[in-house]
């Protein structure tokens, strides 16, 4: 007996699980289209860094009403229209105020409105600003924030190049270069460590593959093992002399396997399909994969001999992984969160997962700097699998 | 630490008043009995009487609540590894993988035993030779026939040469050639082998074909432990008999009105023109037949049925008739292969 053999017959176990998987074409498939498909998904979805709004239909109503025959408000519609045919942000159509807008944005016609009211012209003649008004949509809050930031950006742009244009032509000794410091003195210009555009991919490739690995493992085992049960192929291995821990460490082999199967398709996408650059070394992302296993398994093993029937235990999974995966800061950053969703999240060890992978795949960290986690997620492994190894010794003895 | 193998008495199993409780349920209450080694030995029982929680429990898979047994000499509960070392299983439910070909079951099972690959190979193919599957062992098993899934199935619990064989009903849902190609298989198995084979069933004719003792057990408790033979003669000394009638005109009323007679115990309608009629005293089977005629009945046939083992089972619990007539005398016993389904309608009863 003793360990050799304890390894032994897990491997066995193992084999025939890989084996039962490798039979089913079906699953094989999917074991490819799953994180595709999630890529995919993420990639359409969620808002990528530098992914501009494009083709927004937006309703336009000029109501100025000129002053002395100079209308400023057709010279602005002029600008807006130039600005538009180069980036193609909006589909512009017109309306004939703010009830015309309220009405195209009720009927789905158009997304936000731009209105230039009556005094714009006199407005500005006179010496004072000119007021623009932006029309949301509040039924569609994430896109009218959009619209919003780019119309205002744009027409801050506008207003910009205005003051330079009228301080140039105004005073002959200011320079258009003069003229730009003056109106803004400050340029921003973002650098990324390391350098390279921002995607969004890069941000949420290092979670998804904490992530399926994660899910894989959690779903798998509880399945494999009440599956199992369900049959009546359990008997088989629990009467053979064999030591339960045997058949568990053969199951998550297979699952560990699986998984990791799916997070290096999913790796292989990001880096092949979604240009995502692996800055740190692959190992150490294999490691911590591996540990974000470790650090599951014994949940995984507790649910499992905590339920009976496979119904249950998908149930039990889907429950505690839906929390898991939005609260881990696999798809938005932890920082985004309130406070009290930020102090949950520590208790997850996908979140920590999730933050050393991404410390390595994305910003080249070593060992030394994911020290932290790497503990932590040891942690998190120890103790459940403390709990959670006499638990399922028990469970397999009723 | 292991214990020297005790079983020089002549025992396979011993029992002493072993006890399983589920909740309130005492599924197993209380038995003691011992198996002879090389022997067959049938548990004979309803669904749901805790011929299973028995068979669970001798082959470790279940904790005893209280008592004790010992299998091929070792405690069940102190020497479990010891014991599974020397039992083979075939549960209810088949222990096989179905994706799986026939070899790669054995192959794994044969694994768990720690048998090294050259004497596996060897074993596996005298297993395969000895159920007649050789050409089968590289298909999957979800390819085959309920009756080969069953024969490969039963070899898997062979794999490791056991002494003690448990067999939980094998023919369950088996066609009745199935049926016949598996008794003959548990009876080689016996023969050639010389092992120990426990049997639950609760197919009268199954366990009087192949026992060569029978427990009979009701609401986990051993009711009458006996050989085929000496269990029947409890029977026939009692003055009930039995009667199979066909009648090709049969009506409702006519059944109603042989129930009304006072001598007759029980009534079955086993189809359209069959009925089972089991009865008390000498004058019974006159009166009988005089009831159906009154009735307008033409009677095809009338057979006086010999005791069977059904019969033990009635003289002893009183209970079949029971359960059959509740049933609208249409349901014949078991319900088909989904074991859950069978043991709820059973304790429900």
């Amino acid at each position: 007996m003793g360990v050799r053999n304890i390894v032994r017959h897990s491997l066995w176990i193992c084999w025939k699980d890989l084996l039962e998987f490798s039979r089913s074409k079906l699953r094989l498939i999917m074991l490819i289209l799953m994180p595709l498909f999630m890529m995919v998904m993420i990639g359409f979805v969620f808002p990528s860094g530098d992914s501009m709004i494009s083709n927004q239909p937006i309703a336009l109503a000029n109501m100025d009403a000129g002053y002395n025959n100079t209308f400023l408000g057709n010279t602005f519609v002029a600008q807006l229209n130039v600005i538009n045919n180069n980036t193609g942000m909006m589909d512009l159509s017109t309306a004939k105020d703010f009830d015309g807008i309220k009405n195209k944005i009720q009927n789905s016609e158009v997304n936000g409105g731009i209105i230039i009211p009556e005094n714009f012209s006199s407005n500005i003649l006179a010496g004072e600003q000119g007021y623009i008004s932006i029309i949301i949509d509040q039924s569609n809050p994430q896109m009218s924030v959009i619209i919003q930031t780019v119309l205002s950006k744009t027409i801050e742009a506008m207003g910009e190049q205005m003051a330079i244009h009228n301080l140039n032509s105004t005073y002959n000794n200011v320079s258009i270069i003069q003229a730009t410091s003056m109106v803004k003195p400050y340029n921003v210009q973002i650098r990324s460590v390391p350098e390279g555009k921002t995607n969004y991919f890069q941000f949420v490739a290092p979670g998804i593959i904490a992530m399926v690995v994660m899910m894989s493992l959690m779903t798998g085992l509880p399945h494999a093992i009440s599956y199992e049960k369900d049959m009546g192929t359990l008997d088989g291995m629990l009467a053979a002399p064999i030591n339960r821990l045997s058949i568990i460490l053969g199951k998550v082999m297979a699952q560990t396997i699986r998984g990791m199967l799916q997070g290096f398709v999913i790796l292989l996408l990001a880096v092949l399909l979604f240009g995502v650059v692996i800055h740190g070394s692959i190992l150490l992302v294999i490691a911590l994969v591996i540990l974000t296993v470790f650090s599951f398994v014994g949940l995984g093993i507790l649910i499992t001999s905590f339920t009976d029937k496979e119904e249950t235990a998908t149930m039990v999974m889907m429950t505690l992984m839906f929390p898991m995966m939005f609260l881990s800061g696999v798809f938005f950053p932890l920082q985004q969160m309130p406070s009290y969703m930020q102090t949950f999240a520590h208790f997850l060890p996908l979140t920590y997962a999730t933050t050393a992978l991404r410390k390595v795949m994305v910003l080249g960290a070593d060992i030394p700097a994911v020290a932290t986690e790497i503990t932590i997620l040891v942690g998190f492994g120890v103790i459940l699998l403390m709990i959670a190894v006499p638990m399922f010794k028990r469970a397999m003895s009723r | 630490m292991k214990e020297t193998n005790s079983t020089n008495n002549g025992f396979a199993i011993e029992i002493s008043h072993l006890k399983k409780v589920f909740g309130d349920l005492a599924a197993v209450d209380d038995i003691s009995l011992s198996v002879k080694k090389g022997e067959i030995f049938g548990l004979l029982g309803p669904n749901g009487a805790g011929k299973s929680t028995i068979i669970r429990m001798l082959c470790t898979l279940s904790r005893p609540t209280d008592g004790s047994a010992t299998v091929a000499g070792y405690d069940i509960v102190k020497h479990d590894d010891e014991v599974r070392e020397h039992i083979g299983l075939v549960s209810e439910k088949m222990i096989m993988y179905d994706q799986l070909t026939a070899r790669e079951n054995l192959k794994l099972f044969g694994k768990l035993y720690n048998i090294p690959n050259d004497a596996l190979n060897k074993r596996i193919d005298e297993l395969l030779g000895f159920v007649r599957m050789e050409k089968w062992a590289d298909h999957r098993i979800d390819t085959f026939s309920t009756g080969m899934k069953q024969r490969i199935n039963v070899i898997r619990a062979l794999v490791n040469q056991p002494e003690i064989l448990f067999l939980d009903e094998p023919t369950l849902g088996l066609d009745p050639q199935s049926t016949a190609e598996i008794r003959e298989l548990i009876r080689r198995i016996n023969a050639e082998n010389g092992t120990t084979i426990i049997l639950t069933t609760h197919i009268m004719v199954e366990a009087d074909i192949l026992c060569k003792r029978i427990g009979i057990i009701d609401h986990g408790k051993i009711v009458a432990l006996d050989t085929p033979a000496n269990l029947k003669k409890l029977v026939s000394g009692t003055e009930t008999s039995a009667f199979e009638i066909e009648i090709s005109n049969l009506e409702p009323r006519m059944i109603s009105s042989l129930q009304s007679i006072s001598s007759v115990k029980s009534l079955v309608q086993e189809d359209p023109t069959h009925l089972t009629v089991r009865a008390n005293g000498n004058d019974s089977f006159d009166s009988i037949v005089d009831n159906l005629r009154k009735d307008g009945a033409k009677i095809l046939m009338v057979k006086n049925l010999e005791p069977s083992l059904e019969d033990v089972f009635l003289h002893l619990t009183g209970r079949e008739a029971r359960e059959k007539v509740s049933e609208n005398g249409s349901q014949k016993r078991g319900f088909g292969p989904h074991g859950r389904f069978r043991r709820r309608s059973a304790r429900v009863r």
